[in-house]
């Protein structure tokens, strides 16, 4: 995973709320055994639109991506991180994310960024026009206009994001604890493990 | 003397195996279900890494969402090639995997074979007081029997295979009480479009659901299942229901199930699970059941519900400005105007089917409406999907075949199906849909598709009258 730490660039001011992962790769993309060239199918049905965004020669390569409320609701399809990935975005910035979206985004190396509508409603306004500035190490997203917009996010997402950590390996260092759980389980719970 | 706790706290600390000083904890996966769609990536990382799959035993795969649901087998009993070369490949691809990791596989052509999470409780793979993953958000489905079930990426799919375990922030608590008895003709399905309508699409994010209350408990396993299913069309990762008689009625005998002394020990155990009395919740709903209706949802979003007998909105209605806008997309999208009546929107195509509705129960509620009658002029495209092999032979047995049969539906082989566009049943543009599924999206059926979302008794209505209908009015 190819560690992030500060995006500067054009940021596409989609705004729309409940953006479900179905919209952001439909199905017909999935039938796949790959993660490549997803970013093809991203948005496709909002690019049948001539005047769509995504395609504008505005917006080409913009690494940022504007959201409204719930932002990959719905499938749990990973392929909707590895489709914005693919388009080059490495940043989202809505007022909220479904739970399963924002976990699938930071193990792609996408920061998916919280923050209050209002402060969303300023960055679709800058974005019309100007590049937009995130750091992840000061939690700041900030304009050429000095706006200046702090964000929370868990500490864990953020070590991962910053140092693009295989969680994988991370686990495999407690492989001494999940064997004692395992032990523990089958000795207080044997019915646990499937009777056939 | 312990804190009280609620039935998702009892299930995850019973499951922590490792607190991290970061809140995150690692939490050990009792079941991992798997299928063909959001596997293969998973599959090829474990190989590019030379991992293995640590508890091949507590895994179980099985082919849905590619598989289509005319005949697999020809005449003689040879397997039917597969028409789409990239849904055989995947197929081909999960029936490589599994053995070559040492996974139980359910073939395509197996009679145990269906729906990932239709499969899971009816084999008894799926069990109270577990945890249980899949790539798929409606893994949430085995809440239904009190299982912490969720759905999950591929990249956590692969974690799992290789460690057992997910790093996981615990969610903070939601109970949705559901009071009273519902009325003739409203179905699980009712009850969780109703919700839905109520918390909105994101009203559950970061939260556990817990559905509770006399009309949830009044419900059977196949209607707790329904309800479950949807908690992640309301925003929450999984949705639970605390296991009673019902449920160890439901799970007894059934082949992963435990037997003999094993299985009085596990009903001992479930029964501890229940949320303990002055337990709190971060988030309560309270729902009368008296006002739920047969439902039906209007836009593009699960939220979107006005119960059979309502209009469809004015965007200007809502208060939210961001709604407002969204609602006007929906209705554009929909070919739908302000102030039309539900009851007079004309339906072409109907889905009977889909992990939210395709239990027997589901089957018997839309056979008893299309009996001695006959799908409208109108309804071009009219399909069954019985949700596994198993609730398909159970149905025959039943005569439930032969009742869709004579009023003109088509009785199919069990998969996902026309729920999410990536087999070959799909929607038309354009054209409209009742179906049982849980997801009325922007071209989820198909490109330019219009789903309307509702329970299987109230498509069945739809398909003998070519129209939304208020299933009470064909009752007896």
């Amino acid at each position: 995973m190819t560690p992030l730490e500060k995006v500067e660039g054009r940021a596409i001011p989609l705004g729309l709320k409940n953006v479900d992962t179905d919209v952001i790769i439909p199905a017909h993309w999935l039938k796949t055994t790959s993660r490549e060239g997803m970013g093809r199918g991203a948005f496709e049905t909002l690019r049948a639109d001539p005047g769509n965004l995504f395609d504008s020669a505005e917006y080409q390569g913009a690494p940022i991506l504007i959201a409204g409320d719930n932002f990959g609701c719905g499938s749990s399809r990973e392929h909707a991180a590895w489709a914005l990935g693919d388009l080059g975005i490495r940043v989202v910035i809505a007022p909220s994310y479904s739970d399963i979206f924002s976990g699938n985004a930071v193990k792609n190396g996408i920061l998916p960024v919280v923050l209050p509508q209002a402060a969303i409603d300023r960055l679709m306004e800058v974005a019309a026009t100007d590049p937009i500035h995130v750091d992840l190490d000061t939690q700041t997203v900030t304009t050429p206009f000095q706006d200046r917009f702090a964000f929370e996010i868990d500490p864990f997402r953020k070590m991962c994001l910053l140092e693009g950590l295989d969680e994988i390996s991370l686990t495999e260092k407690s492989d001494a604890a999940i064997g004692a759980y395992e032990q523990k389980l089958d000795a207080e719970r044997p019915w646990m493990r499937p009777a056939a | 003397m312990t804190r009280p706790r609620t039935l998702y706290e009892k299930i995850w600390d019973a499951h922590v195996v490792e607190r991290r000083p970061d809140g995150t904890s690692l939490i050990f996966i009792d079941r991992h279900l798997v299928h063909e769609v959001t596997s293969p990536q998973a599959f090829a990382g474990l190989r590019a890494s030379g991992r293995t799959v640590r508890r091949p035993d507590l895994t179980l795969a099985v082919p849905d969402h590619n598989v289509p649901t005319t005949a697999r087998l020809d005449a003689d009993g040879n397997k039917l090639p597969i028409a789409d070369p990239e849904s055989a490949a995947q197929l081909a691809a999960l029936e490589k995997n599994a053995p070559d990791f040492g996974i139980r596989y359910i073939d395509a052509v197996a009679p145990e074979q269906g729906i990932v999470h239709v499969v899971g409780p009816e084999q008894g793979f799926s069990l109270p007081g577990t945890t249980i993953v899949c790539g798929d958000s409606h893994t949430a489905c085995h809440g239904g029997i009190g299982a912490l079930a969720f759905g999950i990426g591929t990249s956590e799919v692969e974690h799992v295979l290789a460690t057992q375990t997910l790093l996981l922030q615990p969610a903070k608590t939601m109970e949705v009480r559901v009071e009273g008895e519902v009325g003739p003709g409203v179905s699980a399905k009712d009850i969780i479009l109703h919700i839905t309508g109520t918390i909105g699409a994101a009203g559950g994010t970061g939260h556990v659901i817990e559905y509770t209350g006399s009309a949830i408990r009044a419900l059977s396993i196949e209607g707790r299942l329904t309800i479950s299913n949807m908690a992640i069309e309301g925003g929450a990762r999984a949705g639970l229901i605390a296991p009673d008689e019902t449920t160890f009625d439901y799970l007894k005998g059934r082949p992963y199930a435990p037997k003999g002394a094993d299985w009085d020990a596990a009903v001992a155990y479930w029964k501890s699970l229940a949320t303990d009395p002055g337990a709190t919740y971060d988030k309560i709903v309270v729902i009368d059941a008296a006002d739920i209706a047969p439902s039906v949802t209007w836009g593009t979003s699960p939220e979107d519900v006005v119960p059979i007998t309502g209009i469809v909105p004015d965007p200007a209605s809502f208060a939210d400005p961001s709604k407002q806008a969204a609602a006007a997309k929906s209705l554009a999208y929909m070919g739908l105007e302000p102030g039309m009546r539900m009851q007079d929107v004309p339906i072409e195509n109907i889905f009977i089917g889909s992990c939210t509705n395709s239990r027997i129960e589901d089957m018997r509620a839309a056979a008893a409406i299309v009996k001695g009658r006959h799908k409208a002029a109108n309804v071009k495209w009219a399909i069954v999907v019985p949700g596994s092999g198993l609730v398909k032979r159970q149905a025959e047995a039943e005569g439930l075949d032969r009742i869709f049969i004579d009023a003109g539906l088509e009785w199919r082989e069990p998969g996902c199906s026309a729920c999410l566009a990536m087999n070959p049943d799909k929607v038309p543009a354009g054209e409209r849909c009742a179906s049982t599924s849980n997801r009325n999206f922007v071209g989820r059926q198909g490109p330019g598709a219009r789903t309307h979302l509702v329970s299987p008794a109230m498509a069945a209505a739809a398909a003998v009258t070519g129209r939304l209908t208020d299933v009470r009015e064909l009752m007896a």
